[in-house]
């Protein structure tokens, strides 16, 4: 349709520019689509191939493939297992915490509207907006001052902050899609408030919470700024362990960690697709 | 209260000192001429890793929406995994690839192109490469749900009246997304000015960036004031380039609307 333009040109000269610009977009965004996709997607791939390595460095390609390093961590490395543990403990205890506050925050929010949406707004966006450094320091100073020492409860209620905006945002997404005829007709029917959480608003919910669940539980289980400042000698929590080992001397056992990492996620990944359909609440 | 008592209490402690309360860490913060190039170094960060990863998160979105309906899922997935994989695993994979005996370095010494691996970890080129793929997701996510608001007859009217794809997208799509991209640079400039593992593990010990100066300060140097004052900067610095942003946007969308 190039001959509705005003151009005044020959129409050989238009059609080459139109061919020029066509190709020129599909080779531009096209290839920097391209490699963004291989981009994503490589990194994880190189850390599975070198998780099989059968040297002693991280040489990539790997000369030889084996076990040995899968061995190596699950039989002579009690203090890794020892800090997945303290992980696993932690984001789970924090999750459970998180979903529960989180869950009565987006009822509340939900339900008055009014000025509580704005300061929604604010906890929604702290977490991403304000460095987690910054906030560790903060919460050491906060209980410093009235006298609590580190412990495995403070790093608990450190990583609650970092969960609870996730299932807060989901919960909020999913009640929004709740058509409230439902509840009034259950409110209606003489099922109270309780009742009517229960039977009507959580069952409907149910997807939402359980995708922020998910995703506070892995950034709970990814945080590094929190735990450096409040986690107490004993409970050194998995990815600091991982960060020593990768910093110091490089050890390929990181590799075989990083391995059982990388397949967790993806099998709870899709588990929670097909469970919560996660991919409607990460857009 | 979780996020606002801690706040509180850094503003407390920032101005408490030995010498009794006053400014002197602020003070210190501009004058000892060693913190201010850090506050620099890590806000120069924020901006080329945001640039970066806008270069290859804007058409990595333009892909996505233009994909057909049934691969779109398992695109998704594809773009959240790093986002839900630990950061420390992706930075690790980076050791990987940059490291002296990595991808990198055993591909330029096979083809020949040099002699010697060359020195890509602890420098800040690749520092900023590393942090762009790694925060790639988090500008993608809300550039793809602003490109799939936009009427697609919007698209098909512009090259109908002859636009030209090129004059498509810098006249209809990008302004159209805007939001979406102010968005998505927000995001990757804040994760990128306080990614304290990337920082340290591919920057090396010679490239200090403010969280670890953080985090040196507090827990190494016991300095918990001083901590708490650079803390505060950076907190004031990303939320005024935040604020910064968000203004741009939000002129820009009404000059649009007008």
């Amino acid at each position: 349709m190039s001959n509705l333009s005003p151009s005044f040109r020959a129409p050989t000269h238009a059609a080459l520019r139109a061919r020029v610009d066509h190709w020129s977009y599909v080779i531009v965004v096209g290839g920097l689509g391209a490699i963004a996709i291989v981009l994503l997607a490589s990194p994880t791939l190189i850390v599975l191939i070198t998780s099989f390595t059968s040297a002693e460095t991280l040489r990539f390609p790997p000369p030889g493939f084996s076990m040995r390093w899968y061995q190596a961590l699950i039989s002579s490395s009690p203090e890794i297992v020892a800090a997945a543990l303290v992980s696993l403990k932690v984001a789970a205890s924090a999750t459970i915490a998180a979903v529960v506050l989180a869950t009565a925050a987006a009822i509340a929010i939900f339900s008055s509207k009014a000025g509580w949406a704005r300061i929604a707004d604010v906890v929604l966006m702290s977490p991403v907006l304000l460095p987690a450094l910054s906030l560790g320091l903060g919460l050491l100073l906060t209980f410093n001052l009235m006298n609590v020492g580190v412990s495995l409860t403070t790093l608990v209620i450190g990583h609650i902050v970092i969960c609870f905006p996730f299932v807060l945002r989901t919960t909020l997404a999913s009640l929004a899609q709740i058509n409230p005829a439902l509840e009034e007709c259950a409110r209606d029917l003489g099922a109270g408030g309780w009742r009517t959480f229960a039977h009507v608003t959580f069952p409907l919910a149910r997807g939402g919470i359980a995708a922020g669940a998910f995703i506070g539980f892995m950034a709970s289980f990814d945080n590094v700024a929190i735990s450096l400042f409040l986690a107490d000698a004993r409970s050194e929590v998995l990815p600091i362990r991982l960060w020593d080992l990768i910093e110091s001397v490089l050890d390929v056992r990181a590799a075989a960690a990083s391995g059982i990492l990388i397949v967790a996620t993806v099998a709870l990944m899709i588990a929670m697709e097909r469970v919560a359909g996660l991919s409607r609440y990460v857009r | 209260m979780f996020v606002g008592l801690p706040i509180v209490m850094l503003l407390c402690a920032s101005v408490s000192g030995e010498s009794g309360f006053g400014l002197a860490n602020f003070q210190r913060f501009l004058t000892d001429g060693l913190s201010l190039p850090v506050l620099g170094r890590t806000l120069r960060l924020g901006v080329e890793t945001s640039a970066v990863a806008l270069v290859l998160g804007y058409p990595l979105a333009l892909l996505f929406v233009a994909a057909p309906p049934w691969l779109q899922k398992p695109f998704v997935l594809l773009i959240v995994l790093p986002l839900l994989t630990s950061a420390v695993v992706r930075t690790f994979a980076w050791v990987v690839i940059l490291g002296r005996q990595g991808l990198i370095n055993e591909t330029l010494l096979t083809l020949g192109v040099t002699g010697a691996p060359v020195p890509l970890l602890y420098t800040e080129p690749m520092l900023v490469v590393a942090l762009a793929q790694i925060e790639l997701p988090i500008i993608a996510l809300p550039i793809i749900s602003a490109l799939s608001a936009i009427d697609p007859r919007l698209h098909e009217a512009s090259l109908e009246l002859g636009g030209g794809k090129w004059g498509t997208l810098l006249n209809v799509t990008i302004p159209l997304s805007l939001h979406g991209i102010i968005a998505g640079l927000l995001l990757v400039f804040a994760a990128s000015c306080s990614a304290l593992v990337t920082q340290s593990i591919i920057g090396g010990g010679r490239l200090i960036f403010m969280p670890l100066y953080i985090y040196q300060q507090g827990m190494q140097a016991q300095n918990w004031p001083f901590a708490a004052a650079i803390s505060l900067v950076l907190l004031v610095a990303v939320l005024a380039v935040a604020a910064t942003l968000n203004a741009f946007g939000r002129l820009a969308t009404r000059r649009l609307h007008v």
